[in-house]
Order: structure tokens, then sequence, then C-alpha cells
């Protein structure tokens, strides 16, 4: 086996993200006007409740039939039927702490072992203060059977779940995400 | 009501990534740097299994890049001031592959240590013809290569007389969402380096090391541009892909 490289650390994004990382079409997923989208929408709180201006969240998803255009999707690259879709998502937070994304929803994924995830986004966020990009996941609070199968749910603490889970809003759904304090949300170690 | 397509017993063989080494990024919680304080997570991290949402990731590129986007001194009709300076290398996996056509993205103060944002208010003067914002996407051999100019160190407030050693923040894809990653790279021999908790965030030494560019002096531009090589290794993924059940912790 060959010798195995050093990685590359992580430092914070620092407080000019901005500057570097906006993309003016960074939220939309999919296209204004692409039938079935939604926005997701939330704020970054931290520790004391203050909103958290400068961070920046990024998305990560399977299109509406559970499929990546992906060369490492062992079940081959497909690109999407629904046109325009990205995948990908990306939104600085605002003067208040909020982000915004405009998506469609994800369809369920095949595991490995057979099982089923349920449709979710894989989320990253960045900011000052943060020298490593946080993970975490969003679900859908209108897939309950779905997510009372998916074995990333299953895994965490049953009273720190609901941190995972997306809430109703009027133009799609609300997620919001603590950095800290008593409803710190989930993050994963990949 | 879900659009189910689940495929029974998939049998489906995933890539898998390796797990960073505990020392290879710096901890969350950071107190030297004063703003991990209140927005370091305080629960231990859950182990997330990657599956097909991780091992995939964004492809993007091409379309995203203007033709000067790599060249920051020529992105305004006049040149900015400061030291001409050529950043390049590789990016390659954790087993030295190349990662190809992966997109790159810089930025950084200019030359007097002021960012254009808003927010940077401190009495350093901005430069019209700077932006401090680059793109590339790496070559099939994993290159790339920007033009800019050094630039300076900077004032913040984060302890008595805190300055930041002069960096150029990346941020990178790579091919899959386990390896995304934003860092900053720093110059040979700064002196600022004893003082400043970011990069001494990082606390191996040898890690620290990696976010050094060494000065490339066969790669200047003669009577025009000094060079730095900045390298930068991405997660690999395991040999053997397993079928199931990582266990660690």
């Amino acid at each position: 086996m060959s010798e195995q490289l050093g990685v590359m650390p992580a430092q914070t994004v620092g407080p000019y993200l901005h500057i570097g990382l906006r993309w003016p079409d960074g939220p939309y997923v999919v296209p204004e006007g692409t039938p079935g989208a939604f926005w997701i929408s939330g704020r970054i709180v931290d520790g004391t409740g203050t909103p958290v201006v400068d961070a920046m969240v990024e998305s990560w998803q399977a299109d509406p039939d559970g499929r990546f255009d992906h060369p490492d999707d062992p079940r081959g690259a497909r690109p999407p039927a629904l046109v325009g879709f990205r995948g990908f998502g990306r939104s600085e937070t605002d003067g208040q702490g909020w982000y915004r994304l405009l998506t469609v929803k994800p369809g369920a994924l095949p595991e490995p072992d057979g099982g089923t995830e349920a449709p979710h986004l894989t989320l990253s966020v960045f900011g000052r203060g943060l020298l490593h990009r946080l993970v975490t996941r969003l679900y859908f609070p209108d897939e309950s059977t779905a997510n009372a199968a998916d074995p990333v749910l299953s895994n965490v603490d049953t009273d720190r779940r609901g941190t995972l889970l997306a809430s109703p809003a009027a133009d799609g759904f609300r997620f919001d995400i603590h950095l800290q304090g008593d409803h710190e949300t989930v993050f994963f170690a990949l | 009501m879900t659009t189910q397509d689940s495929q029974p017993g998939s049998g489906l063989v995933l890539p898998r990534y390796r797990r960073d080494d505990v020392d290879a990024h710096p901890p969350l919680l950071s107190p030297g740097y004063k703003s991990t304080v209140a927005r370091a997570p305080r629960h231990p991290l859950v182990h997330l299994p990657q599956r097909l949402t991780e091992v995939t990731g964004p492809l993007l590129g091409e379309g995203r890049l203007g033709a000067l986007d790599h060249d920051l001194t020529r992105q305004h009709d006049g040149e900015p001031q400061g030291q001409r300076i050529i950043v390049h290398g590789r990016v390659r996996d954790g087993d030295g592959r190349p990662v190809p056509h992966t997109l790159v993205e810089i930025w950084q103060a200019n030359a007097a240590g002021r960012y254009r944002d808003a927010r940077d208010t401190w009495p350093a003067p901005l430069d019209p013809h700077f932006e401090g914002v680059g793109r590339a996407l790496t070559d099939d051999q994993g290159r790339y290569r920007f033009i800019t100019v050094q630039p300076g160190a900077y004032p913040w407030r984060n302890h008595d007389n805190a300055w930041r050693p002069a960096h150029i923040h990346f941020s990178l894809f790579g091919r899959a969402f386990t390896q995304r990653l934003v860092t900053q790279m720093y110059f040979p021999g700064d002196p600022l380096f004893f003082q400043d908790p970011i990069f001494n965030s990082v606390r191996d030494p040898k890690a620290r090391e990696r976010m050094i560019a060494r000065y490339d002096h066969a790669s200047t531009a003669p009577e025009w541009a000094l060079a730095y090589e900045f390298d930068i290794v991405l997660r690999g993924r395991e040999s053997t892909p397993f079928e199931d059940g990582d266990d660690d912790e």
C-alpha cells in the first residue's frame, strides 16, 4: 500500500467569508419557478442566543428520484430528470442570522444493508469562530414513517433527534441551527 | 408520501473515506480564539456512517469561471498595489491521487491588510484595483494556479495587540461531500505565528506546517512575480470497501 499523506488542516472561513464565497445563485438548488420547489430557511444562533451573522450553510442532496449525478453512486451517475436541479445550495446568513435555500424534496435512498434512508439534506455550516465545518442533516416533518426507519436518525438520542427535523413554514420548511445551548443541533463526525 | 424507490437488499458497495486523525484538524473549542467559546458545540459529535449523500458531492466549476477569475491582478482597469505573487500547487487525496477538475476558491486581504468587505473598517487603505477574490479549476493532474498580490497582516482585537499573520483563504470541494475543506494558506517565516490562536489551533506541529506555503524560486516569473507552492491533501479512501458497520465510537 502506498504511504498515506497527511491531510490539510481546516481553518475558519473568518468574518469576511462573504467576499470569497458569495454566489448570486447560491441559494438555488433548483431554479426559481421549478414545480414543487419550496424554501428552507432558518436562523443560526450561538450559545448566548445571538444570531450568527457571519456564517454560511451549504446543502447537498439526492434528486427527487433518489439519484445522484456522480460517478461514485454505485447505481450509476444519472443526470436529474428535473431540469436545472443542481443538488447543491449555498447561503450566507444575513444581518439577522437567516439563511435560505430553494429546493425540492429528495427521494429516499437505499442503504448498503438493504435498509432505506429517509429523504434528507446533508448540511455543512461554516462561520467565524468555527475552526472546522459542522456537519448536520435535515429531515422532513411530513415523512414520519420513513424517518422512523432511518438508520442515522435512529442512532441519535431520542431527546435530541428533534433538532434534525425541519418544521412546516408558509413557504416551505424552517430549520434553525443552534450551535450551542439547550437546543444544540446534533452535529456529526463524518 | 415519499417517492419510495428502495432497492431491496441493495448490495450497494460504497467507497469509504478514512476518518481524519484526531489531531489533524483544530479542536472546535479553542478558547484562545475567543469566538469559538459561544460557537463550538458542547455535545460530542455523533458518528455518521458514510452513505450515498456523503460519498457523492457537487462536481461544479466549468460554468462558474470567468476568464480572469484566477488572476487577481487583472480584474480591474489598473493593477493592484503590492508584491505580485504566483500561488500554485496540486490538490491530491491522502493516497497521493490527483483530485482533477475541482473548484478552488480563494479570498484575501489586499497588500495593506484590508478586505473589500463593509465589515472590515480598520484604517488601512482599500485598493480600487483589488477585489481579493479568485476561482480556479484544477486540471487533470489536480494542479491549480493563481496570480495575486502578497496580502498584508491585519489587527483583529482577539487579544491585546492581536495581528493575523498574512494568509489566503482556500475553499475546496474535492470529489465528495466528505472531502469538503476550507483552510488558510500562510507564508513561510511569518513573525506573527507565535501569537495567532487560529494558526496555533492546529495542535500537531507537522499538521501546522502543511498550512505554510513553500517559497518556490523555480516557479517565479523573472522580473515580474515571486512564487509560492501550496499543495493540498484532502481525505483519502479506505483501500478496501467494507460492507457496513463502522464501529469507531
